[in-house]
């Protein structure tokens, strides 16, 4: 994402790129030519000081069928969405959920430690921590007067 | 995205802050029953209500809480926010017997279809 300094302030603004990636998304939806669903699974992102936070939203989804690849900044999951059993023979009337394999790969803003990477399973909603290792972290800078 | 079916007035309680979402369904029918699928996650069990109402069924549920303190959103795709459906069912559903399950994001719903009762013979009698 391209990075944007507010013109009075030094400091990056990052409401300013949410909400532009946020019109870019309206934009894209709206358009007469988009004829594609949204991506599955959607995926948010949180990063801190400390560690990145990324939810996908998984429903239907057993976590032994999730395959979750962490290399640097880059995370990868993969997995694949079984149709819902129905007992008995069924005549679908209407199938909007995707079904099948899916992969999707977003990239961190800053190299994360895949060691440390721990994954929970909630109400259909995967949640992982990154945490950033140690040595990457911003560090406190301390002003001497001389 | 799919269509809303009919005009139901959703649910109070429903009516809290965030964007309201139409839940992706899938509808299947067997010979006893009507099967629904629908994708909530990240709903709060407490939020869930299935109403049914003649041949109208909502659906409406919350969603809350995806969003960590302390941190900056980096990329977003989804949101905290109120799930709304609402479907016009064909055949006559036994509201009683009606199951909902709520597992791992999705909500399951099974509507028995009415048994017919038999063909009742009437007696005549002569006067």
């Amino acid at each position: 994402m391209m990075r944007e300094y507010a013109a009075e302030g030094r400091w990056p603004d990052l409401f300013h790129q949410i909400r532009r990636a946020q019109d870019e998304m309206n934009r894209l939806f709206a358009s007469p030519r988009f004829a594609l669903r949204p991506e599955f699974p959607q995926i948010n992102v949180w990063a801190g000081a400390d560690k990145a936070i990324l939810k996908a939203e998984v429903p239907g989804v057993s976590p032994d069928q999730l395959d979750i690849t962490v290399h640097q900044d880059i995370v990868t999951l993969r997995g694949k969405r079984d149709p819902e059993k129905v007992d008995g023979e069924a005549i679908a009337h209407r199938q909007e959920r995707m079904h099948g394999p899916f992969a999707r790969t977003i990239v961190l803003p800053f190299r994360v430690d895949a060691d440390k990477v721990s994954a929970r399973f909630d109400r259909g909603v995967l949640a992982l921590e990154l945490p950033r290792p140690a040595a990457d972290r911003p560090r406190q800078i301390k002003v001497a007067r001389g | 995205m799919a269509q809303q079916m009919t005009s139901m007035s959703p649910a109070a309680h429903t009516n809290g802050e965030g964007p309201t979402f139409v839940p992706p369904t899938d509808i299947f029918e067997t010979k006893d029953a009507i099967i629904m699928h629908l994708d909530v996650p990240g709903a709060d069990p407490e939020s869930l209500d299935v109403t049914l109402e003649k041949r109208d069924l909502s659906i409406s549920a919350r969603s809350t809480g995806s969003a960590p303190e302390g941190y900056a959103a980096i990329h977003a795709e989804f949101r905290d926010g109120n799930y709304e459906r609402a479907f016009t069912l064909s055949d006559q559903i036994d509201s009683e017997r009606i199951d909902a399950v709520f597992k791992d994001g999705v909500l399951r719903l099974t509507l028995p279809k009415i048994t017919p009762s038999p063909a009742k013979k009437i007696t005549v009698k002569s006067a």
